[in-house]
């Protein structure tokens, strides 16, 4: 018998660092960039909260450290980090119309490095004999769960039993899907990234709508990351161990079809595609197993055609997804 | 309504051409700025006299016989893979799928150099795997480019996708055909009889890849310039309106297109498997696929121009290699000089394509 | 007027894009209470000037003041908060919003669309529009995205508004609307500006009118004291005779056969109805008919780019040779001998390739000649310098991309390639829009050359008096029927007229 009560939990955490990606890249691409650093941004994000607590929790006892400064000092230097990535790509797409596509791979490259090269050098400032930094201490701050958790039997398992960031980005997502649909920063964020000139000549300042969507979706984007060392490995940083998370974000965007609010269930779905490889039960395959990776991304170009196909006007890309813009284009 | 009536002090405009050297001269002095970060910040984070970080830089390429080969190849494999995008960018379609692309073209001609080692004659294997690589390259970017051109789906999205789908794919062969039983990687194949293994020339195990990528620059170079179909690619990139009303068929050159940038993504799949690595992983084409979308947008999607990108980012990648090494420090510390030398660069085509006017009588007003 | 403060003054007001001036030192009033025409061929800059009073551009140099206040419009906001609304030409409206959305974009405060549907209601109501606040964009018609474009400019309380070509898209019945909807405004102390090249739109409308040629102020006057005349020499620069030369047709035979050619377009809506018609070769066939009646379609469909739901286009040779045009591309159709040019409205986006050279642009027609994968691309530089020679474009050298010549020059190097393959028939859409007298000029010369060839020639028109100089014959459409052929000479402009608005003119509904 399959074991929902076992693998939704951890199909719900495999989720959640997607979901914040995912939420950060729409909020981005709704304003007509698209920001394939996301990736780049999510690891930095991620090193920015390590290196935050690293510092914080060096030679204290968990006794010493105070549970308020243990979360705001990584969260904060995570929201930094990923502000300042998001920062440079709409200084250099935005300010200097460079080409969206090369600008963002260029961030990942520079921000994946960026994560490696911070963790492979606190590795070796810890002295550690193993590939990878521990802060078991910050961690158990943010996987504090919700009362009741351990007692509340199955329901206490499937809807308490995770830390706050968690919860932070169903609310984010949420709240993102709300400002998007229903408020006139939203209404005109859609009109900027559907039509730049439009929105322009309507006395929205393009700009500056670009410039905050983009910074504060890397922000979220990288909170993801943050959630993903803190909480869902355990305050265990190893290089590369993020993976290709990123791009799954991007993929999520996709098949959610730019709204966050449907990201949160199809986070889940996503990330239970995940590991839904370690609850099939293939016997001794392994190959197979890697096939069933192959999920996420196959549902997703499954959902890109279609949308395609159907040629819904609601559901396409924001119509200036990737083009600069520039006021005096003749 | 009492508005501040202040004028803004520049605007920025368009510019009509830049004379060709003094746009070169923009992208040197982008460099050299880039170059110079780069060795502060080197500096700051080893402690290091910053001449000693541009010696080992330069000694990263062509420190001894053997790195300097090693820099050859690898500016082989990335120009190769560049140049497989090259032709998608100048009809404006977006494959950022090269990764994917190369990686079935590897897994392709493993298959071959596995499964027809103990049945076919060497000259033979050799052929299916030429064969099979670049025309598994070529359906990898068939596919999304038939969607693109039967419903205008998204390629951008649809490659990029489409990478995983052939990651995870390589995944489940590495496994299947795992040696030793039980290590989950392929292993260096057919060992002892090196069947399916492309000849080397004279000494040099990799001046093959080097002659057979040179050949395909210029045939490339060749096709875009000169050929009918290299001009509909041109006219397609610019205006599909303006190609349909002189009766190119667009949908027809996209897929072609596509399917020749899969098929030389399939060809550089082939060169790394089957002559330069002997082996198949899922990292083996090592990001070139996302390089290259920055090489061939550098030199202006110029095959000859990508000749200097790709050898300006292997040689960096390299230096910032022996950097990390020679300091003690962690290799991605390469990554993140490469980095900042992309930022500088893409920033400074701005300077090129546009000027800042500065406005008469600013400040006039109060 | 004079002791009036004008609500917006314009002082030497110049702007440049790259070479081009487009504006040169312009002085503009505009007053409370009255409708302004602001009158000039295409290219003069009359939208550029409106443009930097709504904010899209900046002026390079210049003063702008409100009420007589010195003011600095940087934007559209500024330009909004100073009461200034633009109704652009092209619509700036986002398509996948709806009505009310799009009426609200760019205002501050909290998102009310309720509130905000009740207050377009409010507006409709006054001035007697229909506007569907929930309706998406993408759903309306073009006169129906018009009216949510003014809707939305009344919507911000705007007491100054600018109307660019606003009749352009409209059908008569809608034209007479909005006009009395703009008067009702006047009425209502608003400071109304009409940008429009129609000389009856300023008889009918205008309280004043201001001419602008070639990006300089020729001067204004109040409409009443002014005739058609008059204003065509300020718009033109000198006495206009229009006087084009008209030779007798040669030899014509039938060229061009359609029948009952019934289009639509990707929505659906009906673009032609049961068109039948014959050109015949040495004669050129005129095309009038208000915008948007159908024309382009035509043409598109006798060049092979447009689907088309039934009829039938035939060729038919010198020697009586019939060939079925339908259901072939641009390329079939040129596999089959049948010479074919087409010079197509849209001259950047279709005809040419604006980022590419003038050899390159010859080449789109020459490049599949010859044997072997490779171009060849001598022959069309070549052409394009007999081109430059023989056509007088004004170039630097058949290396400039055309985008950077002006309007004139790229129609003449497309004019110039479409003639250079010896076509039979010769497909023209608007060939002199935005074009100076010259250039205009040097374009008849060069179709009424064509028709002496015995090409069969359509030349579809918008403006009547050439039409009725040139062609031989004119094809009236209305709403994508034919309203009925006349011939070129002895027509009357007013019954040309008369037939464009309404199907068969005078003679039944």
């Amino acid at each position: 018998m399959f074991d929902f009560i076992s693998f939704i939990p951890r199909a719900v955490v495999q989720g959640i660092p997607l979901l914040l990606g995912s939420t950060g890249e729409t909020l981005t691409e709704k304003s007509g960039n698209l920001n394939l650093g996301i990736p780049g941004i999510m690891y930095v994000g991620g090193i920015c909260g390590v290196i935050g607590s690293f510092y914080y929790e060096a030679g204290k006892t968990a006794a010493d450290m105070n549970p308020a400064l243990t979360i705001l000092i990584p969260l904060c230097c995570c929201l930094l980090g990923s502000f300042l990535m998001g920062l440079l790509y709409c200084f250099l797409t935005v300010t200097l119309r460079a080409n969206q596509n090369v600008t963002g791979l260029a961030i990942t490259t520079f921000g994946v490095g960026f994560g490696n090269f911070f963790g492979g050098s606190l590795i070796k400032l810890s002295g550690s004999s193993l590939p990878s930094i521990i802060m078991t201490n910050t961690s158990n701050v943010f996987r504090r769960t919700l009362p009741f958790a351990g007692s509340a039997g199955a329901f206490g398992k499937l809807f308490l039993n995770y830390g706050f960031l968690a919860y932070a980005a169903v609310v984010i997502a949420l709240a993102a899907s709300y400002v998007l649909n229903r408020t006139r920063t939203g209404l005109h964020l859609r009109a900027v990234g559907e039509s730049p000139t439009t929105a322009d000549a309507a006395g929205i300042n393009v700009t500056r709508y670009k410039y905050v969507s983009t910074c504060v979706g890397a922000m979220i984007a990288g909170l993801g990351g943050l959630y993903y060392v803190m909480d869902y490995a355990c305050g265990v940083w190893t290089n590369d161990a993020f993976g290709d998370r990123g791009w799954l974000a991007i993929a999520l965007v996709i098949f959610t079809i730019w709204r966050p609010n449907v990201g949160v269930l199809a986070s889940f779905l996503f990330g239970g595609l995940y590991i839904l490889h370690m609850y099939i039960p293939s016997g001794m395959n392994l190959a197979v197993k890697e096939l069933y990776k192959m999920a996420p991304y196959v549902v997703t170009i499954v959902v890109l055609v279609i949308s395609s196909m159907r040629n819904k006007r609601e559901n396409q890309p924001p119509a200036s997804l990737g083009l600069p813009y520039f006021r005096e284009e003749r | 309504m009492n508005k501040k009536t202040k004028t803004p002090l520049f605007h920025v405009a368009k510019r009509a051409a830049l004379p060709w050297y003094r746009a070169w001269a923009i992208r040197g002095a982008a460099l050299l700025l880039a170059l110079v970060l780069c060795g502060v910040i080197t500096s700051l984070v080893t402690g290091e006299d910053p001449f000693a970080v541009y010696g080992a830089i330069w000694k990263g390429s062509f420190g001894t016989t053997r790195k300097f080969w090693v820099l050859l190849q690898n500016i082989a494999m990335l120009l190769c893979v560049s140049l497989a995008v090259t032709p998608a960018f100048r009809m404006r379609c977006w494959n950022l799928g090269a990764e994917g692309q190369a990686l079935i073209g590897g897994l392709a001609c493993a298959a071959c150099m596995i499964t027809l080692a103990d049945k076919l004659p060497n000259w033979a294997v050799i052929l299916c795997m030429v064969v099979s690589s670049v025309l598994a390259g070529a359906l990898w970017a068939g596919i999304p480019a038939f969607f693109k051109a039967k419903y205008n789906t998204n390629e951008t999205l649809f490659t990029l996708m489409m990478n995983y789908v052939a990651t995870q794919l390589v995944a489940f062969f590495c496994v299947v055909w795992e040696s030793p039983k039980g290590s989950g990687t392929i292993g260096i194949i057919n060992p002892k009889t090196n069947i399916g293994w492309l000849p080397q020339f004279a000494v040099q195990k990799y001046l093959l890849n080097v002659l057979i990528v040179a050949v395909v620059c210029v045939l490339v170079y060749i096709y875009l310039n000169y050929s009918k179909h290299g001009y509909e690619i041109a006219v397609v990139g610019e205006s599909e309106r303006t190609a349909r009303y002189v009766g190119i068929k667009v949908e027809k050159v996209i897929l072609r297109t596509m399917l020749l940038s899969g098929a030389i993504c399939g060809l550089a799949g082939l060169l790394l498997v089957g002559s330069t690595n002997h082996t198949l992983t899922t990292t083996i084409v090592d990001g070139r696929g996302f390089t290259a979308v920055m090489v061939s947008w550098l030199a202006k999607f110029n095959p000859i121009g990508m000749i200097f990108t790709s050898f300006l980012l292997v040689f960096l990648g390299r230096g910032a290699g022996e950097v990390a090494t020679k300091f003690g420090l962690n290799r991605s510390f390469g990554d993140i000089l490469t980095g900042i030398i992309l930022f500088c660069i893409i920033g400074s085509e701005f300077f090129i394509n546009y000027e800042i006017k500065l406005t008469r009588g600013a400040g006039k007003e109060g | 007027m004079d002791n009036k403060i004008a609500a917006v003054t314009m002082r030497n007001i110049t702007k440049r894009f790259g070479p081009t001036l487009a504006n040169d030192r312009v002085w503009l009033n505009i007053y409370r209470g009255e409708i302004l025409a602001l009158l000039g061929e295409n290219g003069s800059g009359k939208t550029t000037l409106m443009n930097m009073l709504s904010g899209i551009y900046f002026p390079d140099e210049g003063e702008i003041a409100i009420d007589g206040r010195p003011v600095v419009i940087r934007s559209p906001k500024d330009a909004f908060d100073l009461g200034i609304g633009m109704i652009h030409q092209h619509f700036k409206l986002v398509d996948v919003l709806s009505a009310a959305e799009n009426i609200v974009l760019g205002l501050p405060g909290k998102l009310d669309l309720k509130a905000a549907a009740k207050k377009i209601r409010e507006i409709c109501a006054a001035y007697g529009f229909e506007v569907d606040p929930d309706q998406k964009i993408y759903d309306m018609s073009v006169s129906q995205k018009q009216t949510v474009e003014i809707v939305k400019v009344l919507y911000r309380g705007a007491d100054i508004l600018i109307l660019d070509e606003p009749t352009a898209v409209l059908t008569p019945q809608e034209t007479d609307k909005l006009f009395a909807v703009l008067r009702n405004m006047r009425d209502d102390g608003k400071a109304i500006v009409i940008i429009t090249h129609k000389m009856h739109e300023v008889e009918a409308l205008s309280d004043r009118v201001a001419v602008l040629r070639q990006g300089q102020f020729i001067g204004d006057m109040p409409t009443g004291t002014t005739n058609a005349q008059e204003m065509t020499n300020m718009m033109v620069g000198h006495p206009v005779t229009l006087n084009i030369e008209r030779p007798e047709p040669v030899n014509p035979k039938p060229r061009i056969e359609v029948k009952g050619l019934t289009v639509r377009d990707v929505e659906g809506t009906l673009k032609l109805d049961d068109v039948s018609f014959t050109a015949n070769s040495g004669e050129i066939l005129g095309i009038a008919g208000i915008s948007g009646s159908g024309q382009k379609e035509l043409l598109e469909a006798i060049a092979g780019l447009q689907p088309v739901e039934k009829g039938s286009i035939e060729y038919i040779a010198d020697n009586g040779q019939r060939e079925q045009l339908l259901g072939k591309d641009p390329l079939a159709i040129a596999e089959m001998g049948v010479a074919l040019s087409f010079v197509p409205e849209d001259r950047l986006g279709m005809g040419l390739v604006g980022n590419m050279d003038l050899g390159n642009n010859m080449m789109l027609r020459s490049y599949r000649k010859g044997r072997g994968i490779f171009t060849n691309r001598k022959a069309p530089y070549k052409l394009a310098h007999q081109m430059v020679d023989f056509l007088e474009i004004s170039t630097p050298s058949v290396e400039t991309p055309v985008r950077r010549l002006s309007g004139g020059n790229v129609q003449k190097v497309l004019v110039g390639r479409e003639i250079a393959n010896a076509p039979s028939v010769l497909l023209t859409a608007y060939a002199v829009r935005g074009l100076d007298i010259n250039s205009s000029y040097l374009i008849y010369d060069t179709i009424n050359s064509q028709k002496m060839r015995g090409v069969a020639v359509l030349y579809v028109g918008e403006d009547l008096d050439v039409l009725l100089e040139l062609c031989d014959r004119i094809l009236v459409l209305c709403g994508g029927r034919v309203s009925g052929i006349v011939p070129g000479r002895g027509a009357k402009k007013r019954d040309v007229g008369m037939m464009m608005t309404k199907l068969g003119g005078n003679s039944h509904e």
